[in-house]
């Protein structure tokens, strides 16, 4: 092939080269316009769009957590507290190597492989520059400790916050509760922008049942957040308010004295002031550490208290249910009265045992030999078990379930805690819905001596005392007397709640009873007269001792012979004093034997503390 | 020899010179800005500024012919260096690119912006225009063999402005059109094989820009912020140290890649009118520059050369303003970097030699 030869052409050449310029030029032209109908659409067009979507990526709005109630006793002792408590916070975004770190932390705090768990967890689903704890509650060891060497661990360091503590522990747990981290259980029912930044809420007691005043409202602050969240400035705030300081009616030396004497016993004492419902002492035995619970008990310690045969975790006091035994014959005594089955002074005849007409079974009294000729004076003061068996047959079912309704067995209490329970007061109708069957008067018979179906929890019992000591005033049991405000101290006294006044035909019968309620302790021959011995002022009582489980007709009860989990239930209710009832009590020992023996000088006890420090407790 | 004016004797274009002062300034106020008003960072892009400027008059010195023979030499000298990166390259996000001289590290594509076009406007130069069939192939060769190198870095923002510097020359050097409308089709079908052949990161940022509100804060996370930041920042703009997508750290390579959204944010529409103006002038004195040219070597390369700026500019606003996909290409003159400031000045520095060592016959 011939080599061609092409002659440039200069003049050509440069024509054509400025010919594709001139072609350039009108494309970059129409790209330049394209690129500012662009900016014209998103700068102009656009413009409230994105201004929207660029002030809601810089500006958030936080919670701040209100400051929780206080908690105090009638005294003025702090029970639930807002601790300042001290944890190890560690931001990993400013740490190279997580696993190093931790193991030269440990040489200077302990840190157990479950905190190092929690901490890795929390590491994922928190945004690398928050702080995450690593070791909560530090002593005060480790923190000076920790104080000493942080100039070796950047991005690691003390954070101080606010820890519930409640510096009695087990000792009001069945009052108070405690609180712990809020969950999803709770997140269903509460207001969520209340508690935007709130970590805990009462779970039990007081706590519970008080929780909107302890907690307070929710402050905000609005603040200027980069891309990676961390917080640049405040722009505004709104301050939280913080919540009430709540004033418990608990007097803590009474509570005190009832801790003392269940010491290693199950039971329950209540302790109410019948003219207002101030609930003194409210002991539910044995109890647990509150405390464990704030920041989540381990799997171990909770499953200990659930196995623990002392059922630690029921609040007796208003979930425990008990026979009454004898403690109703009082009320028993005044539905007799007042449905004119008896007046005081019909006597029964008391051989030491009671049957039906035509039936062979003997329904035994405690007393072997018998009581004799028995009033209802003496029937209450010695607890005559016949003469409540025929009275209870006299009245039947109806009207005892009716009367004994009006001093509210088996009903709730109404207490300002929860959970409380309504235990039974067992009907004819009951019985058909429950069990199916037709009520027999063999069953009549035994709920006069308080054994059967009847259950009651102690505070029932209280309370039924206190309309007794009021002479049938009924006053609602409370725990919180008032508020106050935690800032400016501002008392909000709450009223205490009275409900229908049982009125008697004769007021009279109000007395008849009382008196034999006093003679229980006062009188010779009562039930509790060791308790009433040497009193420097009159009270009155009932004892009780409930069976736990049925002795066969031919067989008697023996203590030594029985486990200690079915021995009697003991129990006592009593006010004083009689003159002028400021203090009603109801006490249950669990297998604690005989009522007299066990209950009774208990109460004493916490009256003859009451009386002669009336004035310190009526300050309240 | 008639008398010389001062630029002439000094080598530089003073428009030219102007307009990329302003750009250059404009860069480093908006630098201080997006850098969280960190003068030190001012300061050192300064000092690139002003090594790229001396570079460019030094470059402006040297006759065209001179940088003519130089063409072929550098061309070989930046393929073997492209082919030491394979080996000896260090690795930096992912790709291949640096080759660690000690002194400083050299990313040897950034050689290929400028030996590409020149090599291509050196072949071209003495041949009869418009090109022919086998030449335009050859061309094609010259211009795919360091494409292909850097993209198996892989860098392909980077290979896409070789090539569309190669690309520019031969356009200017008159491709017939018939060949233009072939290329764009053989493109298009070549295009699942190019699907194919991308990292995954490059498949991500291809499919984000289709649509980037399928992964807010993952890959679509820099598109979303720079519209967020263009937008919010209106027609006036929200004044110089006030753009809160920058401040707050929302936009990423906010003083790199993305400083036209802090631009943008802190001028608005109105800085955009104004720096548009700027490029405009630059590019228009340019193609003059490339028309008046005295030799077809000095028309094709200053046009190739202003072409390659203009495409610069398209393709880091489009990619900022989400009209194209995220490619690392930085705003010419106005970002921060110094690699590619040196690249550009060089560029420029080599239309002034173009322009100044013009000769004129006095009669």
């Amino acid at each position: 092939m011939a080599k061609e030869f092409t002659l440039k052409d200069q003049d050509h050449e440069s024509s054509l080269i400025a010919r594709r310029v001139y072609i350039s030029a009108f494309i970059i032209l129409m790209l330049i316009t394209m690129i500012i109908s662009r900016i014209f659409y998103l700068t102009v067009l656009q413009h409230d769009h994105y201004s929207t979507l660029s002030k809601s990526n810089r500006v958030k709005i936080t919670p701040i957590p209100p400051i929780r109630g206080l908690i105090y006793s009638r005294d003025g002792v702090i029970l639930a507290e807002n601790k300042p408590t001290f944890s190890l916070g560690v931001i990993p975004e400013q740490i190279e190597d997580i696993d190093e770190t931790i193991a030269q932390l440990k040489k200077i705090v302990s840190i157990e492989e479950s905190d190092v768990e929690r901490f890795k967890k929390a590491v994922k689903k928190k945004r690398r520059f928050e702080n995450i704890p690593l070791r909560l509650n530090l002593d005060k060891e480790e923190v000076a400790l920790f104080a000493v060497n942080r100039h070796r661990f950047p991005g690691v360091d003390v954070v101080a916050g606010l820890n519930r503590y409640y510096p009695l522990g087990k000792k009001l747990v069945h009052t108070i509760g405690y609180v712990a981290r809020i969950d999803d259980d709770d997140v269903k029912r509460l207001d969520e922008s209340n508690y935007s930044g709130t970590t805990h809420i009462g779970k039990l007691g007081i706590e519970k049942s008080y929780e909107s005043l302890l907690h307070g409202n929710v402050g905000h602050q609005q603040v200027e957040v980069n891309a990676q969240g961390r917080v640049i400035r405040v722009l505004d705030r709104t301050a939280p308010k913080p919540g009430e300081n709540i004033h418990l009616t608990i007097d803590l030396s009474l509570q005190q004295i009832a801790i003392d004497a269940l010491e290693n016993r199950r039971g329950a004492i209540v302790a109410m002031d019948p003219r207002n419902g101030d609930v003194l002492t409210f002991v539910s035995s044995p109890g647990y550490d509150p405390n464990k619970f704030v920041n989540g008990i381990d799997s171990k310690s909770y499953n200990l208290l659930l196995a623990s045969k002392d059922k630690p975790l029921i609040n007796r006091v208003i979930q425990g249910k008990y026979p009454p035994g004898s403690t109703v014959k009082p009320f028993m005594g005044l539905i007799g009265l007042e449905n004119g089955v008896r007046v005081n002074s019909d006597e029964s005849w008391c051989p030491g045992w009671f049957s039906l007409k035509g039936h062979e079974h003997r329904y035994r009294d405690w007393k072997k030999q018998g009581h004799g000729h028995t009033d209802l004076h003496k029937a209450i003061m010695q607890s005559c078990d016949v003469y409540f068996y025929t009275l209870a047959y006299e009245l039947g079912i109806d009207r005892i379930f009716q009367g004994m309704s009006r001093f509210g067995f088996g009903q709730i209490t109404g207490i300002d805690i929860g959970g409380e329970k309504k235990a039974l007061m067992p009907s004819r109708e009951w019985k058909r819905e429950a069990i199916g069957q037709a009520w027999y008067p063999g069953e009549t018979l035994i709920l006069g001596i308080g054994q059967g179906y009847a259950l009651v929890t102690p505070l029932q019992l209280a309370k039924a005392t206190a309309t007794l000591a009021n002479k049938g005033h009924i006053i609602r049991p409370r725990l919180v007397s008032s508020t106050s405000n935690s800032i400016t101290n501002e008392v909000n006294a709450l009223p205490s709640h009275s409900e229908n006044k049982i009125t008697l035909s004769s007021g009279a019968y109000w007395d008849d009873v009382i008196t034999s309620m006093k003679d229980v302790v006062h009188g010779i021959g009562g039930t509790a007269w060791r308790s009433g011995l040497n009193a420097e002022y009159n009270f009155a009582g009932k004892t009780g001792t409930a069976q736990v489980i049925g002795i066969a007709q031919d067989k008697e009860y023996k203590k030594e012979e029985i486990a200690e989990e079915f021995q009697d239930h003991a129990l006592f209710i009593a006010f004083a004093p009689v003159e002028a009832p400021r203090i009603a009590i109801a006490i249950i020992v669990e297998n604690g034997g005989g009522g007299s023996k066990t209950a009774a000088p208990i109460a004493r006890k916490m009256f003859d503390h009451f009386m002669n420090n009336r004035d310190l407790i009526s300050k309240g | 020899m008639e008398e010389q004016s001062l630029g002439q004797r000094l080598h530089i274009d003073f428009p030219l010179f102007f307009g990329i002062l302003v750009l250059c300034i404009i860069g480093l106020v908006v630098i201080y800005s997006a850098g969280g008003q960190d003068m030190n960072l001012v300061y050192r892009q300064a000092v690139k500024l002003l090594i790229a400027l001396v570079g460019m008059i030094i470059i402006a010195q040297l006759p065209p012919a001179e940088i003519a023979r130089w063409s072929f030499g550098l061309y070989l000298f930046g393929i073997v260096l492209l082919i030491l990166v394979i080996f000896y390259g260090d690795v930096g996000k992912g790709a291949q690119r640096w080759l660690d001289l000690k002194i400083f590290r050299f990313q040897p594509s950034e050689l290929m912006k400028l030996s590409v076009p020149m090599m291509v406007a050196f072949y071209l130069a003495d041949k009869s225009l418009p090109p022919r069939f086998t030449r335009v192939i050859a061309v094609c060769v010259l211009i795919a063999i360091p494409v292909l190198l850097i993209a198996k870095q892989p860098d392909l923002g980077t290979a896409l402005l070789v090539a569309a510097a190669g690309f520019s020359v031969l356009f200017i050097a008159g491709i017939s059109w018939r060949f233009l409308i072939i290329m764009g089709g053989l493109g298009a079908a070549g295009a699942p094989v190019l699907w194919y052949l991308m990292h995954d990161y490059q498949k991500r940022r291809v499919l984000t820009f289709l649509n980037p509100e399928n992964d807010p804060l993952g890959a679509g996370y820099h598109t979303i912020q720079s519209k967020i930041a263009i937008g919010s920042g209106g027609f006036y703009g929200k004044g110089w140290l006030n753009g809160t997508q920058s401040h707050l750290e929302f936009l990423p390579e906010r003083s790199t890649d993305f400083i036209f959204a802090v631009f943008c944010e802190e001028f608005g529409m109105l800085g955009v009118l104004f720096i548009l103006c700027i490029y405009l002038f630059i590019i228009s004195r340019g193609l003059y520059i490339a028309i008046n040219a005295q030799d077809t070597f000095g028309q094709l390369l200053a046009s190739g050369l202003t072409l390659t700026f203009f495409v610069y500019i398209f393709v880091n606003m489009g990619m900022v303003t989400g009209q194209l996909p995220v490619v690392g290409v930085p705003l010419p003159l106005v970002s921060h970097g110094g690699t590619s400031m040196v690249t550009l000045m060089i560029g420029f520095g080599i239309i002034m030699a173009i322009h100044t060592h013009r000769r004129f016959l006095s009669f």
